[in-house]
């Protein structure tokens, strides 16, 4: 075999090279996001509870917020009863953003992680008025 | 099979597909007990204004009632008429009332400003040529905008026959002094125009520009005989604008006496 070094060599170095994304993250997957609820409203909560339960949340809240915003717009209904009889302002900045006012650390690191991006803050404010 | 029971079995599964749908749709994916309207919100079945023009008769009583309105509604503040945005303002006689036409009117009409905004029609022109249903009227009369739904084709626009609406060419948001955090702002390339407040009704309070003419605007339900709006109108010579066009304003002036600047 000719320059059978030089082959065996570059072969070693071709399966490093595209092995090592694989390699270099061995050991470390990467970190689920946490959302953090570190906010005055939520800490002043005695029972730290969402509008519906937090698995619910997690998985439906982009439809939710869809559903508010037709009831209250195009129905003019404002009110929603949740699941336990509470009553909620249906309303992304005086609801969702009054408790999860730490919006960054909160809703972003979520759609950070997943690659989403709502295009609700070209007109909704979060609470610092200032938009995103 | 034969024919009785293929026919037994379409109506089982038919009756069976209908539950199972409706279940489904019952509220979409929320799991909501109940939706509904605040108790506190007002009911009307046709809003109206009544706008007593002799309490406008300086700047400083169309500034009030426009900054009330602008201010709370992050309207930007655009010093350029061919791209600014209002939602109420002023204009002359020969503007608000072009075929009412006098060839010798009075110096003082000339001179009179009159306060004007998008006049919640009984059948707007708007309505019918939007294509997405982005602007629509609601059962109590208000014309409404769904701003979610706005592609900014300004057919809208075109339609109207008052000057009523505005299109955002560029983002508002640097033009707004201070945003009120509680309203959402607009956005390049969407429409908006005088909503007659309908997020204040929903939560029972009236719309801004009466709150803040000191008189000179009366809001009410037109459709109501005891309502105050009806009553000034009976006491009243009132007039509209544009009324020969018959997309039916439901905004009424009437020139009061008094005189005096509110
Ligand atoms: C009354 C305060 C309050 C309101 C209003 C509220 N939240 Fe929450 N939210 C919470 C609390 C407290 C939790 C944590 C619940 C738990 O861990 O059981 C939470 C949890 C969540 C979660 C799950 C987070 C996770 O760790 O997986 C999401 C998503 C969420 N909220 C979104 C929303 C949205 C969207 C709205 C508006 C429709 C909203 N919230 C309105 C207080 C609130
Ligand atoms: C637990 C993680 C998590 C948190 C916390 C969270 N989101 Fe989300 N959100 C997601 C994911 C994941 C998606 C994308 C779902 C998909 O594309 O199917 C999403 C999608 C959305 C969408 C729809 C976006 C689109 O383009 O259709 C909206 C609106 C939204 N989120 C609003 C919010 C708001 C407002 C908050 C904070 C109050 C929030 N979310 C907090 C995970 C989260
Ligand atoms: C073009 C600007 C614009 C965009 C983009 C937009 N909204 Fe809105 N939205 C508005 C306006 C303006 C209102 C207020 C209407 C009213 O009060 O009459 C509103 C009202 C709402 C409401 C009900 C009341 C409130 O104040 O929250 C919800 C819920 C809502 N929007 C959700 C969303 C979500 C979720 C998104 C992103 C997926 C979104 N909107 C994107 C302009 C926008």
């Amino acid at each position: 075999m000719y320059n059978g070094g030089k082959i065996i060599a570059g072969l070693i170095i071709f399966a490093a090279i595209i092995t090592s994304p694989f390699l270099l993250n061995i050991g470390k997957a990467d970190e689920a996001p946490q959302p953090s609820l570190d906010t005055p409203a939520i800490n002043q909560m005695s029972e730290k509870k969402c509008v519906e339960s937090a698995e619910f949340m997690r998985t439906g809240h982009m439809q939710m917020l869809n559903d508010w915003r037709d009831q209250v717009v195009r129905n003019g209904d404002t009110v929603y009863v949740s699941n336990s009889g509470q009553e909620y302002e249906m309303s992304l900045e005086n609801s969702c953003l009054k408790c999860h006012s730490n919006k960054q650390e909160f809703c972003d690191s979520c759609h950070t992680y997943a690659q989403v991006d709502p295009y609700c803050w070209d007109c909704h404010t979060d609470t610092k008025g200032a938009g995103q | 099979m034969d024919r009785r029971s293929f026919l037994k079995l379409l109506a089982v599964t038919g009756v069976g597909g209908v539950a199972v749908f409706e279940g489904i749709n019952q509220f979409g994916a929320t799991e909501a007990a109940e939706i509904k309207k605040s108790t506190k919100s007002l009911q009307g079945k046709h809003w109206g204004m009544v706008i007593d023009v002799s309490k406008f008769q300086n700047a400083e009583d169309f500034k009030r009632i426009a900054n009330a309105c602008h201010s709370y509604h992050n309207v930007p503040d655009i010093d350029d008429p061919k791209q600014e945005i209002k939602w109420i303002w002023q204009d002359d006689f020969e503007h608000t009332f072009a075929e009412l036409e006098s060839n010798y009117l009075s110096e003082k009409i000339k001179q009179q400003q009159f306060p004007v905004l998008c006049n919640h029609c009984e059948s707007p022109a708007c309505v019918r040529v939007c294509p997405t249903k982005a602007t629509f009227k609601r059962d109590d009369g208000i014309v409404a905008m769904d701003y979610h739904r706005c592609i900014g084709c300004r057919f809208c626009m075109a339609a109207c026959p008052f000057g009523a609406r505005s299109f955002n060419f560029f983002d508002p948001r640097p033009y707004i002094k201070e945003i009120n955090p509680e309203i959402p702002t607009r956005t390049k390339g969407v429409v908006e125009k005088c909503t007659f407040c309908v997020e204040r009704l929903d939560k029972g309070l009236g719309p801004l520009c009466e709150e803040a003419s000191r008189g000179g605007i009366v809001f009410g339900d037109l459709d109501d005989p005891n309502s105050e709006v009806r009553k000034v109108l009976g006491e009243n010579f009132s007039i509209r604008r544009k009324v020969e066009l018959g997309t039916g304003p439901s905004i009424y002036y009437i020139f009061g006496g008094g005189g005096q600047s509110a």
